[in-house]
Formats: C-alpha cells, sequence, structure tokens
C-alpha cells in the first residue's frame, strides 16, 4: 500500500513537471488564437526565451534579471510575428515555422559563440534557480502514510513556476470569459467585422493577445532552463511547443480544457518513462511496453478529436485569417 | 497599408521580389556573422568554394540538393490544391520505411532490375498513405491539415524508432539500425553510372536518384500545368466554389494532391535509405521536411523556382558542413538559421517588401501615357 502511495505520488510530481512548460506555451497559443492568430512559433518562442533566460541566468547571476529578459524576448518575437501577420496580413502559419526555424538554428550559433560549449550554456548556478515552495509542509506530512507520500510527495515542493501556471490557468480563463477584454479578444477571433463595428480595434486587440502570449511562451521557456534542466541545451524543447498546441486544441481552445489535456499528456509522458524497459504482463504478450506508443498517443488523441470522432473541436471562426477593414 | 494592391510587373514579382526577400534573409545572417566575429565574406567565399570549387563538392551539394527537390515539391503540389503540407518529414520516414521493408523483405532475392522499382513503389505507396489520411480527414471531416500534418510528423517518428527498437533491429547491433538490404537494393551511385558511360566522377553520396529527382521537377510541371488533373488542383486551390461550379469535385482533389505530394516527399528515403545507407536508420530526413517549405516559398511553388532554390539550399547545406570543418566555432546551425530567416522574409514577410518595390519600379519604369495625361486633366 504504501509503496502504491508512493508511486503514485511520484507519478503526480512529475506529471506537474512535465505538464507545466505544455500548460504556459497552451495558454499562450489559446490567447493568440481565441483573437484569430495562428501560433505554430510556440515551440520557436519557448526555445529562443529558454536560451535568453539562460545565457542572462549565467551572465548577470539574477533571476529577474533572467526571466525580465526571457519575458521582453518573447513579446518582441510576438511583436514580430504581428508585425508580418496582423499588420501586414503574412501567412500565420508560415510566420510560425519561420521563427521555430529560426530560434532552433540561432540559439546554437549564439550559443556556441558566448560559451563555446557546443551549443550548451554552463550549468545555471543553484542562486539562480527557482526554489522549491512548500517543502516545509511537505516534509511535515511526509511521516503521514498515504497522504504524505502522495500530497506532500506529489503535490508540494515544486518550484514557483508549477503553481504560477496553474494560478495562470484560472487567470487567463477569467480575462478571456469574464472581462470585457476577454469577450473582446474573442469577438476578435470569431467576427472581427463586428469588432471592427463596435469602435474597437482589431489589430490592436490581437497586438494585445500576441503580447499576453509571448510573456506567457516566455514564461515556458524560462521554466525549462531554471527549473527543469539545469542549463540550456540545443533543441531542448523537443517538441514541446507542438504537444502545447495539441493540448489546446484537444482542450478545445478553452483554458480549463487546455489544463485538463497538459495534465493528461504530462501524465502519459511520465508513465512512458517509468515504463522504460518495463515487461508487459503475460496475457498482453509478455515484450517490452511500447513507450513509443505511449509517447504518440497525445498527437493520436489530437487526431482523432479533430476528426470529430470524440467530440468536435471548434476552432475561432476567423482563426488564420488577416483582418481586411472594407473601404 | 493602403488595400489597393499597387500593380507590380510581372517579372519584378517573379524574380526581383524573392531575390530581395533572399538578400534581406543573407544580410541578417551576415549581421548575425558579424555579432559573433566572423566575416561574412570570408563564410560566403569558402560557401561556394565547398560547394561549387571541386567536382566532390558540386556532387554533394547535388545530392542534398535531391533531397530538397523531393520535399519542396511535395510543399507545392500542395500549396496549388490550396493545401500547407507540412508533414513532408513523416511522410519521408514513411517513405524510408517502406523502401526498407521491400529492402529487407527482397532484397537476398529479387535482382536489382524488380528490386528497385518495388522499392520507389513501396516507398511512395507507405507516403501516399501517410499524406492522404490528412486529406481525407481535411476533406471530409473539417480537420485543419496544418495541424494534422503536425501531429503524423511526431506520430511517424514513434513509429519509426518503435519499428527500429523493437521489430527491425539488427540483433547484435547497439544502435537502432537494420541490417544492410544487400547490394542488389543500393541504387548506383553516380560515380557509377558516369563511369559506365566513360567520365570520371568522385564517390559520393550522390546517385541515381538524382535523375529520379529531375523527372519529378518535369512530371510535377507536366501535371500541374499541362494536364487536366492539374487544372482541376489548381482550380481548387484557387476557388473551392469556382472550381465546385465548374464540375470539379473540391473534396477528391484535397485527397490527389495530398497523396501526390506524399508521394513526392516519401522519395527522400530513396536518396537516402535505397540510394546511400542501404539500410534503414532513425534520422535520415534530418528536417528536410521543414527545408522543403523553405524550397518551395523561395522557388514560388513552381518547378523551375525549386530547382533553383534546391541548388541553392544543397549548396548551403554542403558548403556549411565544409565551413564546420575550415573554420572553428562555425556551426552548420548557421546554416539552419538563414533558412530560418529565408521562410520569414521569403514568406511571412513576402508582401511586406512589395509595396516597396512597387513604388520604387513606378518611380523610375518607363511611362508612355505620361505626356497624354496632364493634358487630359487640364481639358
Amino acid at each position: 500500500m504504501d509503496e502504491l502511495a508512493l508511486a503514485l505520488g511520484t507519478i503526480i510530481a512529475s506529471t506537474l513537471r512535465v505538464a507545466t512548460p505544455l500548460i504556459l506555451c497552451a495558454l499562450a497559443g489559446t490567447l493568440s488564437e481565441r483573437s484569430g492568430v495562428i501560433d505554430l512559433g510556440l515551440e520557436g518562442k519557448m526555445l529562443a526565451t529558454a536560451f535568453c533566460a539562460a545565457s542572462v541566468a549565467v551572465a548577470s547571476g539574477s533571476l529577474v534579471l533572467a526571466i525580465g529578459a526571457a519575458i521582453a524576448l518573447g513579446i518582441a518575437l510576438s511583436m514580430l510575428h504581428g508585425f508580418a501577420c496582423v499588420s501586414h496580413r503574412g501567412d500565420q502559419v508560415v510566420m510560425g515555422m519561420a521563427i521555430t526555424m529560426t530560434a532552433a538554428g540561432l540559439t546554437v550559433v549564439l550559443g556556441i559563440a558566448w560559451f563555446k560549449q557546443g551549443g550548451q550554456t554552463p550549468p545555471i548556478p543553484d542562486a539562480v534557480r527557482l526554489d522549491a515552495w512548500f517543502e516545509g509542509p511537505a516534509a511535515a506530512l511526509a511521516k503521514v502514510p498515504l497522504v504524505g507520500p502522495v500530497v506532500g510527495g506529489g503535490l508540494l515542493g515544486h518550484t514557483a513556476f508549477v503553481y504560477l501556471a496553474l494560478a495562470l490557468v484560472a487567470l487567463v480563463w477569467w480575462v478571456l470569459y469574464r472581462t470585457r477584454l476577454g469577450l473582446r479578444w474573442r469577438a476578435t477571433g470569431e467576427n472581427p467585422a463586428m469588432v471592427d463595428a463596435a469602435g474597437v480595434s482589431v489589430l490592436g486587440m490581437r497586438y494585445l493577445a500576441l503580447a499576453g502570449n509571448g510573456v506567457l511562451a516566455a514564461l515556458a521557456g524560462s521554466y525549462l532552463v531554471l527549473a527543469l534542466n539545469p542549463q540550456f541545451i540545443p533543441n531542448m524543447t523537443a517538441g514541446r511547443g507542438y504537444m502545447a498546441l495539441a493540448a489546446m486544441i484537444f482542450g478545445k481552445w478553452h483554458p480549463l480544457g487546455a489544463l485538463l489535456a497538459c495534465l493528461l499528456f504530462g501524465f502519459l509522458d511520465a508513465l512512458a518513462i517509468r515504463m522504460q524497459g518495463a515487461v508487459l504482463p503475460a496475457w498482453l504478450g509478455g515484450g517490452a511496453v511500447p513507450v513509443q506508443a505511449m509517447q504518440a498517443l497525445p498527437y493520436v488523441l489530437t487526431v482523432v478529436l479533430l476528426a470529430g470522432f470524440i467530440g468536435r473541436a471548434y476552432a475561432p471562426k476567423a482563426l488564420g485569417t488577416a483582418y481586411v477593414k472594407e473601404r | 497599408m493602403s488595400q489597393h494592391q499597387v500593380e507590380i510587373p510581372r517579372w519584378i514579382d517573379l524574380v526581383v521580389l524573392p531575390l530581395f526577400n533572399l538578400a534581406l534573409a543573407f544580410g541578417v545572417s551576415a549581421i548575425v556573422l558579424l555579432a559573433i566575429g566572423q566575416s561574412p565574406l570570408q563564410v560566403l567565399a569558402l560557401l561556394v568554394k565547398g560547394s561549387f570549387g571541386s567536382a566532390a563538392g558540386i556532387s554533394y551539394t547535388l545530392y542534398y540538393s535531391t533531397t530538397f527537390v523531393f520535399t519542396g515539391l511535395a510543399v507545392a503540389v500542395a500549396y496549388h490544391a490550396g493545401l500547407f503540407n507540412i508533414g513532408g518529414e513523416g511522410q519521408a520516414m514513411m517513405g524510408g520505411l517502406g523502401a526498407a521493408l521491400v529492402g529487407l523483405a527482397f532484397g537476398a532475392h529479387w535482382p536489382a532490375w524488380l528490386l528497385l522499382p518495388a522499392m520507389v513503389l513501396a516507398a511512395m505507396a507507405l507516403g501516399v498513405l501517410w499524406a492522404a489520411v490528412p486529406g481525407v480527414l481535411q476533406a471530409y471531416r473539417g480537420s485543419h491539415i496544418v495541424i494534422t500534418t503536425i501531429m503524423f510528423n511526431f506520430i511517424a517518428s514513434a513509429l519509426l524508432i518503435y519499428l527500429l527498437v523493437n521489430v527491425l533491429k539488427e540483433p547484435g547491433n547497439m544502435s537502432p539500425e537494420t541490417r544492410a538490404f544487400g547490394a542488389a537494393a543500393q541504387i548506383p551511385g553516380m560515380h557509377a553510372v558516369l563511369g559506365a558511360l566513360g567520365v570520371e566522377w568522385p564517390r559520393t553520396p550522390l546517385n541515381a536518384s538524382v535523375l529520379l529527382a529531375l523527372a519529378a521537377l518535369v512530371a510535377t510541371w507536366l501535371l500541374l500545368w499541362r494536364s487536366q488533373a492539374g487544372y482541376a488542383l489548381r482550380a481548387v486551390g484557387h476557388s473551392p466554389d469556382a472550381a465546385r461550379y465548374a464540375g470539379i469535385r473540391p473534396r477528391t482533389q484535397i485527397v490527389v494532391a495530398m497523396a501526390i505530394s506524399g508521394a513526392l516527399a516519401a522519395l527522400v528515403g530513396i536518396n537516402e535509405i535505397a540510394g546511400v545507407h542501404n539500410r534503414l536508420i532513425a534520422d535520415f530526413v534530418a528536417g528536410a521536411g521543414f527545408t522543403g517549405i523553405a524550397v518551395s516559398l523561395i522557388g514560388r511553388n513552381h518547378p523551375l523556382g525549386i530547382a533553383l532554390a534546391s541548388l541553392l539550399f544543397g549548396a548551403l547545406y554542403q558548403g556549411g558542413a565544409e565551413l564546420a570543418f575550415e573554420i572553428q566555432g562555425f556551426s552548420r546551425d548557421m546554416v539552419f538559421t538563414l533558412q530560418g530567416l529565408i521562410v520569414l522574409f521569403a514568406g511571412a514577410m513576402a508582401q511586406v517588401a512589395a509595396p516597396w518595390l512597387a513604388r520604387a519600379w513606378w518611380a523610375v519604369a518607363p511611362r508612355p501615357r505620361a505626356a497624354a495625361l496632364p493634358e487630359a486633366a487640364h481639358g
């Protein structure tokens, strides 16, 4: 029983850790896509801001500067995104690819030039890294059977960004569904002409959503290097941006849906890592657990959902189309 | 931000604008090089020398170009049907898998004249499958093709690794790769082909797949601009509703376009698996599917443009590999950066420069009616 509780606690903990960058990134996608701008550049924005946070953390030794610089870069990339796609009506999908491809190359080029370690940054000093929160209560709970390993080991003792990500889910939900700004954002994604007729700037709304998108993507990138990994590694996002995009779609463009999808995907990933090398029970053939199948499951599920076989995901109606004012 | 599209002469739109955007991408790359303390001119000189300065260099350049022709054409065919196929990466992996399955099964039994065409067909069949499923989902279920093709890239990668690790791996081999298929499954290298014709040519990965690439370029051109099928495909890409009135079924066209696109991308597997490695390995596509997007964008989705753009990217990849040896601290990732910048300037921001170029053109262009206009205005 205790062993089971311990295993459960470990799985919960690693699910949360893996899901956090996905949650932040999926929220970033939700913001921009709700306003009508496709963001295939999440992967690149996360990678670029991760590199930025790591470089500044190593160079300055300041956590605030590292996160601040990453956020500034995130917003800058999003503004470039807006300049090309919102102002100049460039192809949003192509823009996302451009950001991702450029980030994948440039982070390594600059990393090699600055740190001369094959594209990695040096390990980020502990003083700059994110601290664990609620370690006291976790230690206090450790003696309690069942609750200790599950709650203390699973839910407590994570870095601030894990709790921040969960809080941001609530915040984004509140803004999108309970404020005038959110209503306007959603309307911009559905029917920009109506928003325009109401005297609200469609371009302004989209730039604002993109700014929020840049901040959230930068938080995801920062988390990767300040909490999840000890340093920046080339291409360390490893498809997380696309998985977040899948989670956003799986969550039907809703922050709470995205949260649940990210937790599910995170759980699958945690399980896959745990099952590496494990053997199937005899009644299933007894071979090795197909870890790759578990890793591919989020993508398969998203395709099945998109095909409308498990419920229907409706994208914002004006998604991907630049707004052209009637003259 | 005027909505009136300024008229641009066709040759500016087709030639000057892509070159201008290309120059911008090179310009930004030069700034990056300067920022990390390298000389852009030295890099450029070495790049050209590495890619075109020797027979071996040219040969490697053409070998990379072959792969990019396939992925570039794949993007272009889908584009003409109004679809954005980001799935070239996964379709190419499946192509390699198809070739490998035939190579493993019949490599020891069949003669080359039967085996090689079978491998090509198997590669194309799996590529078709991998692209047509997102095509069907787009056509009949409305699933966004960009998202489904991205998902299919990841699924293909997981499937390939699963098969390599658990099913197809050569026993006793530590790395996830299959056994060699045998000599009959090897597409002859160009050194052998040219050698048979009496031309001496260095031994490089360049193989007869390059001829397949040439054929694919011509066939795609014939298909898109000289056949009824291509007309229907482009009509759907231009205006699905108008096409429907003309009796063309947009749904069928979407599936057909994706199938052709997938078959083209799958040929990467022929160039790499049947042409070079002679065994299935894990990462033989290595981003070529994404390079195809850049190739198609800069080649303006036309086979001729794609041929030139493939040469450019082939030269960049080969030159970049040489540079990594020649210059300390130079990484091939500079080439990937340039590739991203090309997608940025020639793709996403392609139209930013267009009005500016148009104004520049009209400022200097000869105006035959300019003399007559003031009189008319006064009269």
